[in-house]
């Protein structure tokens, strides 16, 4: 009778946990004089949580944003998770989340959808980020006109020696379907021309930024793209021609501010509704000097 | 069963007139218990929870192939079947979307196979060895480390692969990249190992001594044994065990999407960066629009590999039965 008494109590204790899980955060119980005597000057009275769910490319940033502001208002709790424009995009409209990042702007289809279950996407423009092109530091290549990017990306450019490089095939390293970096670099360098235009057969969709980057790193004969912030000294970035009479412009925090650098696009929270209550106070936070600051410090653009 | 069902009611009542109830006869295995409540004791309650938990088992399993049926199957109404099964065409979030999977059929199947043809003679070699030629102390020390490579998390393989076999396989072969089907397929090879071994292990000691004795009797040697007498009559067994493997290797999603190289054409050899079926349905699913078309494709997908793995299945399970059977 014991044994079949603990068998029935193992989904009582998983319901239990499920939700003590769900319930725990939603109820802080911080109360505002202790709080106020830890950081006097911030505005440490607020309290609530706040999910944030969307794109890889913001996911470190939104995590330093949240960090730093959990550290100045103790009562707040906010959660950040990755995966992706198209999964914060999915959750804001399923409820699941509080705020999307999204580094690519809703599309009609996806509003249309959300005006559906009664969500009204806002999108808050938090920040600029440039899309950079990487190659091998071996690789000979410094400079790609708009059209040479996207035949490698098509397909018509398959060797480095079509471009002045070494004879060798081109490692076509795109990110997947699920990132807001794979649509915005389909729409602005693939189909800038040719609406049609969709990545080649050959293209290899890897599953995170990181990933391209690791593999940019150690082949010489790889060309990707992930946003500026996973810019590092193992990669090189090229430097892009909006057409080859014009000049060639590397991704710069300047030149993405300046709109020089061809393939720059902006980020944003999205809210259902326009903000409010903490949420409000947050975006403010990450609009204002000090959000922006950690936009800069991880290579990403102030918003002008 | 109608036949049958006389001879049924006679033993109900045999077993009931000897005051116990004959559970094993009904269809339901409830229906006793109802037939006596006044036999409400202990023994039946927990008689009673265990059929129960058997029969939930069921249920839930049928839920859940219906759910993928109703989920995956509208997307025929939409794309012919035959081109979603035999073309190559995938661009979900284009507009409109295409949907052909043969290049991840053939991206499974290819990793599949590698992982089989390097793991089947390892693995048979390593049973042989444990079986056999191990003393039984080195037995006891060794079968559990292999069965704990089975509970090896298949992320921490995928990363092996990505960060040490990739660059390996990428001079050893001279290929443009290491992310390829033959890094997935060696990586695959490690998570069906543990099964193969494990399960030819215990076929090969299931041979009747006797076999073994009249081979050594007849002065034929310890390889001659393995080789002509006790592999022969292991082979259903280690074919059961073989159709398991390619059943965990094929379900396989974590090891492919990080290792095989995410590319959409059809592979041409195996050393072509490829796509398999999992890593598709992993990546793509959680940006699908519920219901959505590309959302049907995947569970349509998923369909498609529910069929190959119940497939492959079933065949161990015909196999297993088949040499329970000749050894009973």
């Amino acid at each position: 009778m014991k044994r079949n008494l603990s068998i029935l109590a193992i989904p009582l204790v998983i319901i239990l946990l499920l939700t003590s899980c769900s319930s725990g955060p939603s109820t802080p119980t911080i109360s505002p004089t202790s709080t106020s005597s830890s950081s006097p000057t911030a505005t440490s009275s607020l309290s609530g949580t706040i999910v944030v769910k969307g794109s890889d490319t913001m996911v470190n940033l939104a995590g330093v944003w949240a960090e730093t502001y959990q550290s100045k208002n103790p009562g707040v709790q906010i959660t950040v998770s990755g995966g992706g424009s198209g999964i914060g995009i999915a959750a804001l409209i399923d409820g699941t989340t509080d705020v999307c990042d999204n580094s690519r702007p809703w599309t009609q289809e996806e509003v249309d959808k959300a005006k559906i279950k009664g969500v009204n996407p806002v999108e808050t423009k938090v920040a600029l980020d440039g899309v950079a092109v990487v190659v091998n530091p071996q690789n000979p290549i410094n400079e790609l006109t708009l059209e040479q990017l996207a035949a490698i990306f098509v397909g018509n450019i398959v060797n480095w020696k079509e471009l002045g490089g070494a004879d060798a095939q081109i490692v076509v390293l795109s990110r997947d379907s699920n990132s807001g970096t794979h649509v915005f670099f389909k729409e602005h360098v693939l189909q800038a021309k040719d609406k049609k235009a969709e990545y080649g057969k050959q293209v290899q969709f890897l599953p995170t930024s990181q990933s391209i980057a690791d593999e940019v790193a150690r082949n010489p004969n790889a060309i990707g793209y992930y946003g500026m912030g996973y810019l590092s000294l193992e990669q090189k970035d090229v430097a892009i021609k909006k057409d080859s009479s014009s000049p060639a412009v590397k991704p710069s925090a300047q030149t993405v501010k300046d709109g020089t650098y061809p393939i720059a696009r902006p980020l944003f929270c999205t809210t259902n509704g326009q903000p409010s209550g903490v949420i409000a106070e947050y975006l403010n936070w990450i609009l204002g000097p000090e959000g922006q600051r950690i936009v800069g410090e991880l290579e990403f653009v102030t918003i002008p | 069963m109608r036949r049958a069902s006389g001879t049924e009611n006679q033993k109900k009542r045999e077993g009931r007139l000897a005051g116990k109830t004959v559970v094993e006869n009904s269809f339901f295995g409830i229906h006793p218990l109802l037939a006596s409540p006044k036999k409400f004791s202990k023994e039946n309650l927990i008689r009673w929870i265990i059929t129960a938990t058997g029969w939930i088992t069921v249920i839930i399993l049928t839920l859940i192939m219906l759910l993928l049926f109703t989920e995956g199957l509208p997307i025929f109404s939409t794309t012919n079947p035959f081109s979603f099964i035999f073309t190559t065409d995938w661009y979900p979030v284009s507009d409109p979307p295409v949907f052909g999977i043969l290049s991840f059929i053939v991206g499974s199947l290819m990793v599949t196979l590698t992982a089989l043809v390097i793991a089947v003679p390892i693995g048979v070699a390593a049973s042989a060895f444990l079986a056999e030629i191990a003393t039984p102390t080195l037995r006891e020390i060794i079968k559990p480390i292999i069965e704990l490579l089975a509970g090896l998390p298949s992320i921490v393989l995928g990363f092996i692969g990505f960060l040490l076999l990739a660059p390996v396989v990428q001079n050893a072969f001279h290929l443009s990249t290491g992310l390829n089907g033959l890094t997935a397929g060696i990586m695959l090879a490690f998570i069906c190992l543990p099964t193969i071994v494990s399960i030819s292990e215990d076929s090969l000691s299931a041979v009747p001594k006797e076999y073994k004795e009249a081979a050594y009797a007849l002065g034929a040697t310890k390889w001659q044994t393995i080789r002509r007498v006790l592999i022969p009559a292991a082979r259903s067994g280690i074919m059961a065990s073989v159709m398991l493997g390619v059943g965990r290797a094929i379900g396989e999603t974590m090891v492919v999407l990080m290792v095989a190289g995410g590319r959409l054409a059809l592979p041409n050899f195996i050393t072509d960066p490829l796509s398999a079926m999992t890593g598709r349905i992993a990546i793509e699913i959680n940006n699908a629009v519920f219901g959505g078309l590309q959302y049907q494709a995947l569970f349509a997908m998923g369909i498609v590999l529910f069929l190959m793995t119940l497939a492959v299945n079933i065949i161990a399970d015909l196999v297993l039965e088949k040499q329970r059977r000749r050894y009973a």
